[in-house]
């Protein structure tokens, strides 16, 4: 019974970095139906800004904040410059362009980092009071932090004239542009919140799966499923589904197939919700008039 | 008068010294393979093996193009397909003794099944949801290959290794090892290519173009789309699991870490750079997937002495580059097509054409 609590804990400790990282994938899907496959990438960069951050000696914190400010300068940049061109192309040419920024941020990580699989420090002191016998301190904190980003963006979204506005431009660009929302840089910043949401989740991660450019192709994959499982328009959803993917996760590669192809449980997920309800779990049924 | 004599020319105006653009084409495919099989006897053996991973690059681009190009059903995934073949060769090879001809025809079989069993549940994911999912399956297909009930045949990560002497030319002919299997993929790759052509000009070929184009009124003409768009998957994975048995007869060895979710990738920048849609694109695609690794390693292998000319010294960064330079050269390439020839090197040959044929026809 203790191995398989510890196995749920440690379960909803990576679940909430796929919640993260879900959530991130579907702020950019409700406001452009994109799905932006370079998500993991980008979180995987900032983690080794971070690393650098704290390698010249800044505290963890606030290399924590300086690198999600970075990120979400990263993602501005990266919409304004790269995806605008193709936002009205065929779902083909986006996903090709978003394939090549896959590949660009990966081998650039590599080029400038090296491929060598390198430690990342937790700033959560193992003996904390948080730590109990079930679960390790990182793994507490970590659930910890993706609340806190998760209440972050649920009050702007909320409460802020900036996060109505955004809401605004994802639900109906055509009259938010007739109200004088400029709809082209909400999209801008919708994918800097992605990224910065999505930078958090890495450094989250990092200390779990340790830190190389190859780190975010399987977290990458769980949060996919989870956004899926959830339904992919729906925050909330998407964020559920991503703990319950690490939940799944765990307990399947414990219990069920193994470790080993623990990534297959993923692939059988988003199949299977694709299939049988491809609005997932909370989303919306889509219907098209054709 | 005046009227007719221009009706007499049009037609004329789309030529260039005198030859019309079919001729042009006969003429260049004729010299291509005119090429194709002389270049072995001039060349040494690992540039004869080089060649020989093109053409089977080809026929795998092939398979993916007819899928994604012609049919619009976006695969991230082939490598899964290509692994396919290539595991079926190695295992009734190694394990069997099944002589390596005769297994490529079931590799190709077995693959258009199975591809055929996918075809199914992707009719219900469109664009973004068929990429998703064939993402997910090109991630897991290393670990899939690993799973342990199945190590007795796929020997789990050390892979399977085939017998080199097994593929030595036959019957006495006069040619190395390197140039025998070249000729045996390239008597295998042209058939399929003129099989691929006939499908594709013929009534099969436009009812899975205008499943692409537009899949209601596809639908309302009576094409039948489920079966269509299925059997197209199963065709696409027959033609890249052939590619795939013929990879592992050639490198004699196949392991899960050969199909990482980069060679997918690498199968999706083929058909972008050569050309969606289009059959000598496949050609075009694999001759970049295979050589401009290669240049971009030597352009990495200079990096370190351009910096140290430019900058005064080496940095840490340029060393590294040489791992990184094939695929962030991949990346921009994809992207910039994307921008800036979205139908790859084949439409702009054929944009070339047009070009310069209607140039002529203004200035007589």
């Amino acid at each position: 019974m203790a191995a398989f609590l510890h196995q749920v804990f440690s379960g909803l400790a990576t679940g909430g970095i796929y919640a993260s990282v879900a959530l991130a994938l579907v702020m950019i899907y409700q406001a452009t139906h994109h799905v932006n496959f370079a998500q993991g990438e980008m979180a995987m960069f900032s983690t080794y800004i971070c690393s650098s951050l704290i390698a010249w000696g800044l505290s963890y914190w606030i290399a924590f904040l300086l690198t999600l400010a970075i990120a979400f300068l990263g993602g501005l940049a990266i919409e304004r410059i790269v995806v605008r061109p193709v936002e009205k192309a065929p779902v083909l040419s986006v996903v090709i362009v978003f394939i090549g920024l896959l590949v660009i941020i990966n081998s650039m990580a590599g080029a400038i980092y090296s491929y060598t699989i390198r430690p990342f420090p937790s700033p959560f002191p193992t003996d904390a009071w948080y730590a109990g016998s079930f679960i390790n301190a990182h793994e507490a904190g970590s659930i910890g932090v993706t609340f806190a980003v998760l209440a972050l963006v649920y009050a702007f979204f909320r409460f802020t004239p900036l996060g109505l506005a955004m809401r605004a431009a994802a639900q109906n660009p055509v009259s938010s542009r007739l109200v004088g929302i400029r709809v082209g840089w909400m999209l801008g910043i919708g994918w800097g919140l992605a990224a910065a949401i999505g930078a958090a989740a890495g450094i989250m991660a990092a200390p779990i799966f340790y830190l190389d450019p190859n780190m975010m192709g399987s977290i990458l994959l769980y949060s996919f499923a989870g956004a899926l499982l959830g339904g992919i328009d729906n925050p909330w959803g998407a964020v559920i589904g991503g703990f319950a993917m690490g939940v799944l996760e765990n307990l399947a590669g414990a219990y069920l197939v193994g470790t080993e192809i623990k990534l297959s449980v993923a692939l059988i997920v988003i199949v299977g919700v694709l299939v049988a309800k491809p609005s997932g779990l909370f989303g919306r049924q889509l219907v098209s008039r054709v | 008068m005046a009227s007719v004599s221009e009706t007499e020319t049009a037609p004329r105006a789309r030529e260039i010294a005198g030859l019309s653009l079919a001729r042009w084409r006969a003429i260049g495919l004729a010299a291509f393979l005119l090429a194709s099989c002389v270049l072995p006897f001039f060349l040494s053996n690992y540039h004869n093996l080089q060649l020989t991973i093109v053409v089977i690059y080809a026929i795998a681009l092939m398979g993916l193009n007819l899928l994604t190009g012609f049919n619009g059903q976006i695969s991230l995934g082939h490598g899964a397909f290509y692994a396919i073949g290539a595991y079926t060769t190695a295992i009734l090879t190694a394990k069997f003794g099944v002589p390596y001809w005769a297994t490529v025809p079931v590799a190709g079989i077995l693959c258009l099944l199975v591809g055929f069993l996918i075809g199914v549940p992707a009719l219900r994911l469109e664009g973004l949801y068929l990429a998703l999912a064939t993402f997910a399956l090109a991630l897991a297909t290393p670990q899939l290959l690993k799973f342990k009930p199945l190590d007795p045949w796929t020997g789990g990560v050390q892979g399977v290794l085939l017998r080199r002497s097994a593929s030595n030319p036959p019957w006495g002919l006069p040619l190395t090892r390197d140039q025998w299997l070249y000729f045996l993929c390239l008597a295998i790759a042209v058939p399929m290519f003129w099989a691929a052509r006939n499908l594709i000009r013929g009534r099969i070929g436009r009812a899975i173009v205008a499943i692409r184009d537009h899949p209601v009124a596809a639908e309302t003409m009576g094409v039948n789309i489920a079966l269509y768009k299925s059997a197209t998957f199963g065709v696409s994975a027959l033609y890249t699991g052939v590619a795939g048995a013929l990879g592992a007869v050639v490198v004699g060895f196949v392991a899960p870490e050969s199909f990482p979710l980069f060679l997918s990738l690498s199968l999706l920048v083929g058909i972008v750079v050569g050309g969606l849609a289009s059959i000598a694109g496949a050609i075009f695609g694999a001759f970049f997937i295979e050589f401009v690794p290669n240049l971009s390693d030597e352009l990495s292998r200079n990096i370190p002495t351009i910096a140290q000319w430019l900058l005064g010294y080496t940095p840490n960064v340029a060393e590294r580059a040489a791992t990184a330079a094939q695929w962030t050269i991949y990346g921009l390439v994809l992207i910039a097509f994307m921008y800036l020839m979205p139908t790859g090197i084949a439409g702009f040959i054929r944009l070339a054409w047009a070009r310069l044929t209607r140039s002529r026809g203004k200035h007589p």
